[in-house]
């Protein structure tokens, strides 16, 4: 196992990353920006180094600082959590070029999965059902509007490099698509560098429940359980739960075998994520995307399976065996949920940083909450608002909403925006409740 | 006189408008930026454009003002 890893993220990822680090008594170094100066996961490391200025492009994204980093903290390894340089090829190949080792899965995997028009292509051959789309990506407002005569609306407009639901949306007509098309070229290329679109046929309702997948050498890939994410505010993620409820057994395992085949499509080695939106009046799922990293949302599927995934991500990048049979992977105990707490507000959800002057935890059985904060510190306006992930787990879903519901009461949090006045309304929502829901729920809660 | 306020801490991203612009009710006047998320700034009234406070650049605090719209 490695003596010294870096970890090249911040917030509660980084947090958490470092958590297992030290648990298993590696050497975590910390990467940081001038913003973050005296974040908790600066704190916590045990070695810290300074990027540069507070914005990403310069910090957290800056591929020469974090691998000089690497090289004067004297790192094996670079973990990236997730977003900033975790889907970056480039990045994982100037790493493993300056003779470290990758956290993460082969860069050709990376570059495939972060193109959505290459990734349908890799899956279809391996029986992967894939929704109809453009077959290649759309680089105009004259293709766009062909594809969509041929494909017919309502359609969902995306950059086919793009993630976290940035110039996503959904379009019902030629006028619709005009402006979406323009917006979502804008976005791809200010975001992701690229201005290639992608269209598909947008299904409703529908479901997105993803499955967490560990390639190990061989190749062979397991399928470690679902989550249910469907419980969305502009394309991205507040809650998610495993097992997804009112799932039919024999889709599930359907989904599964998709996943693994998705995987194995491109080569997969250690932990990923493969998206599906599902159909429950067909009883239908299309693959939507691959992750190539840890998942915000990974807490789920710990809880629920007692593995720690950074670890199972260690074993898998230094070349030793997983903590568990791959022939009879742990099967789900129980519910797990999860509530992302973010710097917004419960209504509109703006965002709206500051300094924090009251962070209490809630603790109590089945509780995890993995945060990026404390009392004191400030959330900027630079990075994303996710503040912590607070994790309920149960023997059944109605104990472990129950669990959650005390926790996030117990959830003291003051100084920025916050959203957790929204979890008791999501818990009493008679959809939500029941087990029901799609990813529309929270529009139909506004 | 409607005086245009951020809501947020955030960083200026786009102008949209001129001075003497004229806007409707609901047009986007600024794009601020705040954690990796665009936030409109749109016009409550229908008038015209007498001051745009602020450059694409700038850091706003809540309460700053982002313009003046003289209906």
């Amino acid at each position: 196992m490695f003596e010294t890893v870096l970890v090249a993220n911040r917030g509660e990822i980084a947090v958490r990353v470092i958590r297992t680090l030290q648990r298993l008594g590696i050497k975590a170094v910390a990467v940081h920006s001038a913003a973050d100066e005296h974040a908790l996961h600066v704190r916590l490391a045990d070695e810290a180094v300074l990027l540069g200025p507070a914005p990403a492009a310069e910090s957290y994204l800056n591929v020469p600082a974090v691998l000089e980093a690497a090289k004067v903290s004297g790192a094996q390894a670079v973990h990236p959590g997730y977003g900033f340089l975790s889907e970056n090829a480039a990045f994982a190949r100037d790493v493993v070029g300056a003779g470290l080792a990758w956290i993460g899965p082969p860069p050709e995997a990376i570059e495939v999965m972060g193109d959505k028009v290459r990734a349908r292509q890799a899956v279809l051959p391996w029986g992967v059902p894939v929704g109809a789309g453009t077959a290649d990506p759309v680089t105009d407002l004259a293709g766009a509007q062909a594809a969509a005569d041929v494909l017919g609306f309502p359609l969902m407009v995306k950059a086919a490099a793009g993630g976290g639901g940035i110039g996503m949306s959904v379009v019902t007509s030629a006028e619709e698509l005009t402006r979406a098309f323009e917006t979502a070229q804008t976005r791809a290329t200010r975001f992701f560098g690229s201005p290639e679109i992608l269209l598909e046929r947008y299904v409703q309702p529908a479901r997105h429940v993803e499955v967490q997948v560990l390639g190990l050498p061989g190749p062979r890939v397991v399928a470690l359980g679902e989550r249910d994410c469907s419980v969305q505010r502009r394309h991205q993620k507040v809650l998610e739960e495993s097992p997804a409820p009112l799932l039919d057994p024999a889709l599930r395992e359907r989904m599964f075998r998709s996943a693994e085949n998705a995987a194995l499509a491109v080569g997969y080695l250690g932990a990923g994520t493969v998206e599906f939106l599902v159909d429950p009046v067909a009883g239908e799922y299309l693959f939507l995307e691959m992750n190539t990293r840890l998942q915000v949302e990974h807490p789920v599927t710990e809880l629920v399976t007692g593995l720690d995934l950074v670890e199972q991500q260690l074993l898998i990048a230094a070349g030793e065996p997983v903590g568990f049979d791959p022939d009879a992977p742990p099967l789900p105990v129980g519910h797990a949920v999860e509530f992302r707490v973010y710097a917004e507000d419960p209504v509109r959800f703006l965002p709206g940083p500051g300094t924090i002057t009251t962070w209490t935890e809630p603790a109590g059985e089945g509780i995890r909450v993995d945060s990026g904060y404390a009392a004191g510190d400030t959330v900027t306006p630079y990075y994303d608002p996710l503040l912590a992930k607070l994790c309920a787990h149960g023997p059944d879903r109605p104990t472990a909403l129950a669990r959650l519901r005390a926790a996030a009461a117990a959830f003291e949090v003051a100084g920025p925006r916050c959203n957790l006045p929204l979890l008791p309304e999501l818990l009493d929502n008679p959809e939500f409740a029941a087990g029901h829901y799609d990813t529309q729920l929270i529009s139909r809660m506004r | 006189m409607e005086h245009i306020r951020a809501e947020m801490v955030a960083n200026v991203w786009k102008v949209v408008v001129h001075e003497g612009d004229q806007v409707k009710v609901g047009d986007t006047l600024v794009i601020l930026e705040s954690m990796k998320m665009e936030i409109p700034v749109v016009s409550e009234v229908a008038g015209k454009v007498d001051k745009i406070a602020v450059h694409e650049g700038d850091v706003v605090q809540e309460g700053d003002l982002i313009a003046d719209v003289d209906d």
